[in-house]
């Protein structure tokens, strides 16, 4: 069929997958970031990429990939942390560390002037991606998936009240740290193809826009996971034809969908 | 959700030396209560007093020294103690799609709210609302509620497993008199008809005065617990809230007002700091 004619080569029906798998965890996970106000926690996230490849490169790690994902993990851990313990605000906390991890990973990959081998990460690539990345990501979809359906209505109830969950003997430093570090996962194995600059924006987008038309749960579930992977998917075949770098591409209609669910909610008085 | 049955007033809550240290400060020491079931205990004190700390200790968020007993008056038995909890307020903003049943059932069941809405547990969150003739509430968005709805839904929510002993917050903003009243009602409603303890921390030396079984005088221990006629007219009940003992009710009236309004502040504060 003439519509799917973008599905012919190999790189676009990788990428396809790969979109199906990753946008609808951006939905689910963006649910409780955009709840918890995690927003700058999740963009310093991001940014600790770039440090953690650094640090990969120092070490002599092959694989870097394995060094950013490790170097994220104890970023969140960290940040969680310090943020339940320092006494200023948690923007500033994470300011201050997002800004010193992005100057140090970029202090480290820039010498000897060989940054422009790392930039592409800043932007990312899904059309690069391998069918044996696409198992790593069907794996991470596995594990969040019943994560969430496990632990779901524990994160809401700490989310709410720390105390009330506590009379419930739910241990909110646990769920805590068990969303930071899947959050740090989700964002480390999806960075290279959606690139730092925009990650963010596909985690929160499709969130922020169910919210304006939600009343519960479900339906802010629903059309969080159904914006995410329509922006996704939508955006991956505009990317194609329109030759944009595919990132942007849904991030541009993701937003547009915010904007339109943003006007349709006022009006209804939701 | 139990039955109602009278207070058989045969069950207690021991707490024995209870202490809280954060760091090197000391903000609670060598706390002594003895709590009978059906019986109202308003924790009062001056802002700063660690009359939330004390109830977070009780609930075991914070570290403390000392032991919490739950005791069956009759043969001596140790139990476990269940404990339900009502909150000030609750960490959520405008237009969060988290409705009631959302809520109550984030706490209480493992049917994943967002997938879907279990039949039972909607039957078993409805019977307790209509205890406080807030079922018509099910289906509305929390943050939507106003300050005495949100209450009424809480304090269904923290009696849905029977507790022994109920903690609670007293609400300082978004209630007006009509609401306080009628919150008062229905802790007292609670106490004569359900087999629990109540311990609530109180702003508000108005209501204590006309509700309270017991009154628990606290900065950083507890200086004086006993009627309300024995802590009202101490010494140190004076000192605290510095009235002449045997104050007139006029006074008492201006002074909880007093109280009231500087506790909204501490309390906006700690919110804000707990929300970091």
């Amino acid at each position: 069929m003439e519509i799917f004619s973008w599905l012919q080569y190999d790189f676009m029906k990788y990428a396809f997958l790969a979109v199906l798998i990753i946008t609808p965890l951006f939905g689910l996970m963006g649910t409780m970031i955009v709840n918890r106000k995690m927003a700058f926690f999740s963009d310093a996230l991001g940014h600790s990429a770039l440090t953690g490849i650094a640090v990969g490169v120092v070490f002599g790690v092959e694989n870097t990939n394995l060094s950013m994902v490790v170097f994220a993990i104890i970023f969140a851990l960290l940040l969680n942390q310090i943020s339940s313990r320092v006494a200023a605000s948690t923007d500033t906390v994470i300011s201050v560390f997002s800004s010193f991890s992005i100057a140090l990973g970029l202090a480290i990959l820039s010498r000897g002037g060989n940054f422009s081998r790392y930039s592409s990460i800043l932007v990312g690539d899904i059309l690069s991606i391998t069918p044996e990345e696409i198992l790593y990501l069907a794996f991470i979809f596995a594990v969040t998936f019943v994560f969430w359906l496990l632990g779901f209505n524990k994160l809401l109830a700490v989310s709410l009240n720390r105390t009330l969950a506590k009379s419930r003997r739910i241990s909110a430093a646990w769920m805590e740290n068990l969303f930071a570090v899947l959050t740090a996962l989700i964002v480390m194995v999806s960075i290279k193809w959606v690139g730092i600059l925009i990650i963010n924006a596909l985690l929160i987008l499709p969130a922020a826009s169910a919210r304006n038309i939600s009343e519960h749960m479900r339906e802010y579930h629903f059309f969080s996971v159904l914006f995410s992977v329509f922006s996704g998917v939508l955006g991956l075949v505009v990317s194609y034809y329109v030759n944009v770098a595919t990132g942007p591409a849904i991030v541009i209609l993701a937003s547009v969908i915010y904007f339109v669910t943003y006007v349709w909610g006022r009006k209804n008085n939701l | 959700m139990r039955k109602m049955i009278k207070p058989c007033g045969l069950h207690c809550i021991k707490v024995k030396h209870l202490g809280v240290e954060l760091g090197q400060q000391i903000i609670l020491e060598d706390i002594n209560l003895h709590i009978h079931c059906g019986s109202l205990n308003a924790v009062v004190g001056r802002n700063g007093a660690g009359k939330s700390t004390l109830i977070r200790a009780i609930l075991g968020e914070m570290a403390h020294t000392g032991t919490i007993e739950f005791k069956d008056r009759e043969n001596g038995r140790i139990q476990k103690l269940k404990i339900g909890y009502v909150p000030q307020t609750l960490n959520i903003e405008k237009q969060t799609p988290v409705s009631v049943y959302d809520m109550i059932a984030s706490y209480h069941s493992n049917v994943p709210v967002f997938l879907m809405k279990s039949r039972k547990m909607k039957e078993q969150i409805l019977e307790c609302l209509k205890i406080f003739e807030a079922d018509n509430l099910l289906n509305q968005q929390v943050c939507n509620l106003s300050g005495g709805e949100l209450q009424r839904v809480l304090l269904s929510m923290a009696i849905m497993d029977s507790p022994n002993l109920l903690l609670l917050d007293e609400p300082v903003s978004g209630i007006d008199q009509n609401g306080m009243e009628l919150f008062y009602k229905t802790i007292y409603h609670l106490k004569e008809h359900y087999d629990l303890a109540i311990i609530l921390i109180s702003h508000d030396l108005d209501y204590v005065k006309r509700y309270a079984d017991k009154v628990i005088l606290l900065d950083k221990t507890i200086l004086r617990q006993g009627t309300v006629k024995e802590v009202f007219e101490s010494e140190a009940f004076a000192e605290v809230f510095q009235v002449r003992p045997k104050g007139s009710v006029r006074e008492l009236g201006i002074l909880s007002e007093r109280l009231n309004s500087s506790g909204k502040d501490i309390d906006n504060f700690q919110q804000r700091k707990e929300e970091r």
